[in-house]
């Protein structure tokens, strides 16, 4: 089951279809110019970053009071509190709330939580059957993929393969690529599940620690129609999810849609604090690994991360190798610095992913220094041996060229003569910078060579 | 050590040095006309927006916009003739699954993002707004504040089991990026501002 391709061997199978790797290219930057047009009619906008920025850093410093005083408030609404160390023992908390109501199918809406413990899996495996109700994740889950992005979670698919997939699993006739059709398709179906499924799971994006309360965003509706409907409600957050005060949330709900989508606000802010007259709410605090992340000093800051997709829809190396690539729940530039801390060896390879150009810190509306983390990640992870070892040759090579002053030039005049005079030397699949590029023609003299020619001339 | 307890001790041993709570800066809007600001954010995310005088012209808009629809539940008295505009207590929510059309009442709204605040104090369901084919809220024009900040100023302590902002109706783009309103929520939704109550 464990992915084995790394980040270039994968994005490399993306880039087989050079006019869809174009289309999905654009089709993200379309939406990060749809944030900069929302972001720019926000005169505070940047003061409103800072701000948001600024509560984060006081609630990792306090998240453990936070979490106390969460906690209390929560169960004195009615809330029933459950704590999970890790992704098996979240999965097993679902499961056993599944089990006491004797439930056998659930609805689901959009929580990348449930993505990164695998949820889905081991309810399947115990009998369960989960249907995820955001048309996104609906349609990955027909196809048996895996979001490729945490706000757009199909925005790899066409509409013709859309269309193929309703064909075969909701009867839709044959060829249809009409968006409008397809989501009214789908609205029908899940309708029929949303009305007989006694159980709904819903993610979190804000919990506020003064009420007790937990807010979650939807553009569909789907998270309120699972669980106003169902008689049970599980909500899983990561213990990273707390806001201090409920006036907080005018600052993050300023943030999140416009930075997400350029929305000025999602359709659907729903804040739940109390559970329904005779029904069950259940909120999972999980940390799985999130503790640990909070005492690295370098990379705590990526617990401030409030989803909103904003550095994967900039990124030009997400743009262009897809979601699917990084090989985990996360996908994009936040992902890769998220997930080394769960499993250092096997996303060794996501912060390599990056030409740390910056551009994902340039638009993050909690100020994540992103692109230094993924440099620093780099430090760690070659430090810690889990580094490429192509990539740690060439590194040792380069290291030796650059130390000797004979040598490097020795190496430049080699590496001249042989451009100009066998150029398929360099210029074959075996190097991996003549993909997709040609070679520049190579000058005719060092900087160095003519430097010394140019004060020759001049003391003369 | 439980799991709770575990977790509770590695973050209060990892977590930094303590950092201030900032001051949320006094955000304010440049916007003269709220109404009118709504009303423009509103339209641009699919809604529609109606000015009007009382409940009265509120019915008049309604049997003309919503002429087909069978079922109409109403949180307004006022509306009992058009609607069912009372729900029994303890009502099991699944019944209102062939609801074609939805008058609720919005405690205020916010300009710049025409988000409408419904909780369920004036909510005779938690499902009503989004199990209804067509949604319409009824706000008092005097009941529009600027920002998301001046929100949660008016919402204070306020005491509910539910509450939620809601702005246009449901909506999804998750097909490429295509924009197809009418998702699993309502497919419109008509805000009415209202002179008097």
């Amino acid at each position: 089951m464990k992915e084995t391709k790394d980040h270039a061997a994968l994005a490399d199978t993306f880039n087989a279809d050079e006019d869809r790797v174009n289309w999905h290219d654009e089709t993200l930057w379309f939406v990060r110019q749809k944030r900069d047009r929302a972001a720019h009619t926000i005169p505070d906008w940047e003061l409103l970053r800072e701000t948001a920025s600024q509560i984060k850093h006081n609630v990792l410093s306090n998240l453990h009071a936070y979490l106390l005083q969460f906690e209390a408030n929560a169960k004195a609404n009615g809330i029933i509190v459950h704590w999970a160390t890790d992704a098996a023992e979240h999965n097993q908390i679902v499961h056993a709330i599944l089990q006491k109501h004797g439930v056998g199918r659930m609805v689901k809406s959009k929580s990348m939580l449930t993505e990164e413990c695998h949820l889905n899996e081991y309810l399947s495996e115990n009998g369960i059957e989960v249907i995820d109700t955001d048309l996104g994740e609906r349609i990955v889950q027909l196809a048996k993929e895996p979001p490729s992005h945490i706000v757009l979670p199909c925005i790899h698919k066409k509409k013709e393969e859309i269309g193929e997939l309703f064909h075969e699993h909701l009867g839709t006739p044959a060829g249809i690529s009409d968006p409008q059709v397809l989501t009214e398709a789908a609205r029908q179906h899940l309708r029929e599940t949303f009305l007989t499924r006694r159980a709904a799971l819903t993610g979190v994006n804000f919990a506020v620690a003064e009420t007790g309360e937990f807010v979650i965003c939807t553009n569909e509706g789907n998270a309120d129609m699972g669980a106003h409907l169902a008689d049970v409600h599980i909500a899983c957050m990561g213990i990273e999810k707390i806001i201090p005060e409920r006036k907080h949330l005018g600052v993050f709900l300023r943030l999140l849609a416009r930075s997400a989508t350029g929305q000025p606000i999602t359709t659907y802010s729903s804040h739940f604090k109390k559970p329904r007259e005779g029904h069950e709410l259940h909120l999972v605090l999980v940390d799985n690994g999130r503790s640990t992340q909070l005492g690295r000093e370098d990379f705590r800051n990526s617990l401030k991360c409030i989803r909103c997709g904003a550095c994967m829809n900039t990124c030009p190396v997400y743009r262009r190798s897809g979601g699917h690539s990084y090989h985990t729940a996360v996908a994009g530039p936040i992902g890769a610095i998220l997930a080394p801390n769960l499993d250092m060896k096997a996303n060794a390879d996501l912060p390599f992913a990056s030409t740390l150009c910056g551009s994902c810190s340039n638009v993050c509306p909690v100020k994540i220094d992103i692109h230094d983390q993924l440099y620093k990640w780099r430090q760690v992870i070659v430090k810690e041996g889990y580094a490429d070892t192509t990539k740690t040759i060439g590194m040792q090579a380069m290291t030796q060229v650059f130390a000797s002053p004979t040598t490097f030039k020795l190496a430049g005049k080699a590496g001249r003569w042989f451009m100009r005079h066998a150029p398929f030397a360099v210029n074959n699949k075996l190097n991996p910078w003549y993909k997709q590029r040609e070679m520049p023609v190579p000058p005719k003299e060092s900087f160095g060579e003519w430097y010394l020619r140019k004060r020759k001339g001049k003391n003369e | 050590m439980n799991s709770r307890d575990s977790i509770l001790a590695a973050v209060a041993r990892n977590q930094p040095a303590r950092q201030p709570l900032p001051e949320v800066p006094a955000f304010v809007s440049e916007e003269a006309d709220l109404a009118e600001k709504f009303a423009r954010v509103a339209v641009s995310i699919g809604s529609k927006v109606f000015r009007v005088k009382d409940l009265e012209e509120v019915k008049q808009i309604l049997l003309k916009e919503y002429s087909g629809a069978r079922r109409i539940v109403a949180a307004f008295p006022e509306l009992a003739d058009m609607a069912e505009a009372s729900v029994a207590p303890g009502a099991d929510p699944h019944t209102f699954a062939d609801v074609d059309l939805a008058v609720l009442p919005a405690q205020f709204g916010v300009a710049e993002n025409s988000a409408l605040w419904v909780t369920d104090t004036h909510l005779p369901l938690r499902v009503l707004p989004f199990i209804c084919q067509h949604l319409a809220l009824v706000v008092p024009q005097e009941r529009l504040v600027p920002l998301m900040h001046q929100a949660y100023d008016v919402i204070g302590a306020q005491e509910y089991g539910f509450g939620t902002f809601i702005a246009g109706p449901s909506k999804t783009a998750d097909i490429e990026q295509s924009l197809v309103l009418g998702a699993h929520g309502p497919r419109t939704l008509c805000v009415f501002l209202m002179e008097k109550l």
